[in-house]
């Protein structure tokens, strides 16, 4: 643990923006949001953010990646394609760094997915404990308001300094080449303590039960009327898709420039809510209808990753219930629904 | 940017040594990988074949393992990547990944009688096992092949299905059509391929049936398969779904939390049976 002033933190993130050689991303204001992008000075770093409208899920797996690129002028020419760029990502919340810690799970699993997992390697993560949190967000529900693991470093907010927990080498190196830091005494300890403590209380969002039970709890809903109930207002946009730092489905294309001789295989993030996701070239679609594709995505979360994987890949940051236009994403109000019919 | 050799999603240079055109909308392709490598899958597997510029899609192979100078592609031009090798030529070059999935388990199935059901472009990955098990005739049991498409047009591997009916106590075969049209000659079975099933004399404690066609099949004739006394783990099923990376991770054909380009294509019914979705 170590102890890093405030004013010495500004004068560690300009030296992180100026000196070192990865980029420096993190949470800015954008309007009445929150983003993550690159940081031009420490000024612009809010770490009192409540939620950023997307996870950083999207440097470990952007929206549109290049996997290959062809060259269509010779017989078959290839070649693989993995664009890394390093970075400092500063303040990545406890459930959106276990979102990332999934995700490397799910691009490890059987056939390592090089193009996730070199830009993870390559980057370091700073992460934030909750100052604010966002009206959606649930996470003290899911085990996921605060994180032992995931991060280089953590920081809390603890007044006049920030309190720093070291969670790799990498993490404790960059702190001896950047900050001015000192250990902690016994009263930064005690306002830890209080600031981790009070965490929990500033969600106004809860699930009515403990979040190990909504595996259980799916396995008997699959039939629920609420499914083709709350879809059908559903207007298969995929914001709840787009939005959420678990879903990790792809779409693979090739985009052939005007010239017809080179061209790129992307992939895309794709969303189990549109209307195509199932559909096979001879028009069969396995999941036609809106309520089988708005249970999908909750069965996928609660249950089917949970059956694949072991974790619930839901955090509870509440992006989808924020996102969704018709308001039908809420995964509280859908989960305590579904509790209740269990009872 | 870092330019690796070989990721996952990198094909490897195939070229196309033969192209034979087997219906209206059907062609065999002849395939060799350019490293010369046999593809060294299994029955029932599938690859997932690039057409550089057009896209990547998921087609079963249907020539057996015992094939080694090269593997065979059933292909209906249906969609965007199909479309485009029915335009290629030969010595053209394609890509290819794989093969993927699980495939029939050959071993498990020796020493039993095969009941073979297959509708349409279902006969494809079918016709590598049923050539399989030929080559190693002595290692099963009764062969019989049910198999339905359209029309007599439509028929695939015409020559080869037309080859078996001088194969009198090798493989016993009923083929239907759902409809004739004039002109055409028709001299078997015209219904759906249920009504195949009681022509087909099985005896359900030896028999594994296997089956493979369009989505809505499956239903019926799984139906018809217990009334007969089939137990639901002699019934083995390949099933088609949409796919995109062929590794489990894309998520597109993803039933519930079974994944059909790893943990399938192939299913015993019985493992299956309450998977929603599934059937």
């Amino acid at each position: 643990m170590r102890i890093i002033d405030k004013k010495d933190f500004i004068e560690f993130v300009n030296l992180l923006i100026t000196k070192d050689a990865r980029t420096v991303v993190g949470v800015k204001a954008k309007g009445d949001k929150f983003i993550y992008d690159e940081l031009a000075s420490a000024d612009e770093l809010r770490l009192d953010f409540d939620v950023t409208v997307l996870s950083p899920k999207k440097y470990f797996m952007p929206p549109t990646e290049t996997l290959l690129e062809y060259d269509l002028s010779s017989d078959f020419k290839v070649m693989s394609v993995n664009e890394v760029t390093p970075l400092i990502i500063i303040g990545i919340h406890p459930y959106d760094l276990i979102a990332l810690q999934q995700m490397e799970t799910v691009f490890r699993d059987t056939y390592p997915d090089a193009n996730h997992l070199l830009k993870l390697e390559r980057s370091i993560l700073i992460g934030t404990n909750m100052q604010n949190v966002s009206p959606h967000s649930f996470a003290a529900s899911m085990g996921t308001a605060t994180t032992r693991y995931g991060y280089d470093l953590m920081l809390t907010d603890i007044g006049d300094s920030y309190y720093v927990e070291l969670g790799s080498d990498r993490g404790e190196e960059l702190l001896e080449r950047y900050a001015r830091v000192s250990m902690p005494d016994e009263s930064h300890k005690k306002r830890f303590e209080a600031v981790i403590n009070g965490i929990v209380g500033k969600f106004q969002k809860k699930l009515n039960f403990p979040a190990d039970e909504l595996p259980a709890i799916l396995a008997k809903t699959y039939d629920s009327d609420l499914w083709a109930n709350k879809a059908e207002k559903c207007l298969s946009c995929g914001s709840c898709n787009l939005v959420c730092p678990t879903c990790y489905c792809f779409d693979v294309q090739d985009v052939t420039e005007l010239n017809l001789r080179k061209g790129e295989r992307i992939r895309t993030w794709d969303g189990c809510l549109l209307e195509d996701f199932a559909k096979v070239a001879t028009g069969e679609n396995f999941r036609e209808d809106r309520a089988s594709r708005y249970r999908h995505r909750f069965m996928r979360k609660g249950k089917f990753l949970h059956e694949r994987f072991g974790f619930i890949a839901c955090v509870g940051c509440g992006r989808c219930a924020s996102g969704c236009l018709p308001d039908i994403a809420d995964p509280v109000e859908v989960y305590n629904t579904l509790k209740e019919e269990v009872l | 940017m870092t330019r690796e050799n070989v990721t996952i999603y990198t094909p490897r240079p195939a070229t196309i040594k033969r192209i034979k055109q087997m219906t209206e909308n059907e062609k065999l392709f002849e395939i060799i990988l350019d490293d010369d490598m046999p593809l060294g899958h299994n029955p029932g597997q599938f690859v997932e074949v690039s057409v550089m510029g057009i896209g990547e899609a998921p087609i079963s192979v249907s020539s057996p393992p015992t094939k080694t100078d090269g593997f065979e592609l059933c292909v209906r031009a249906v969609g965007n990547v199909t479309r485009a090798m029915h335009a290629m030529k030969v010595g053209d070059k394609i890509g290819i990944r794989g093969p993927f999935g699980n495939g029939f388990k050959t071993n498990m199935l020796k020493g039993k009688d095969l009941l073979f059901i297959c509708g349409g472009l279902g006969f494809a990955p079918m016709r590598s096992l049923i050539n399989y098990v030929l080559a190693y005739r002595r290692d099963y049991g009764e062969i019989a092949v049910l198999y339905g498409c359209k029309r007599p047009c439509d028929l695939l591997f015409a020559d080869e299905v037309k080859r078996w009916r001088f194969m009198d106590g090798i493989l016993d075969h009923h083929l239907t059509v759902d409809e004739v049209c004039e002109g055409e000659s028709w001299e078997h079975n015209i219904g759906v391929i249920t009504t195949l099933i009681p022509k087909a004399k099985f005896n359900p404690e030896t028999t594994y049936a296997l089956i493979c066609g369009p989505p809505v099949m499956y239903r019926y004739v799984i139906h018809s398969l217990k009334e007969k006394g089939l137990p639901d783990e002699h019934i083995i099923v390949s099933l088609e779904r949409r796919m995109k990376c062929g590794l489990g991770k894309c998520g597109h054909c993803q039933i519930n939390s079974t994944y059909v380009c790893q943990d399938g294509p192939v299913f015993v019914y019985s493992e299956i049976k309450d998977l929603q979705e599934a059937i």
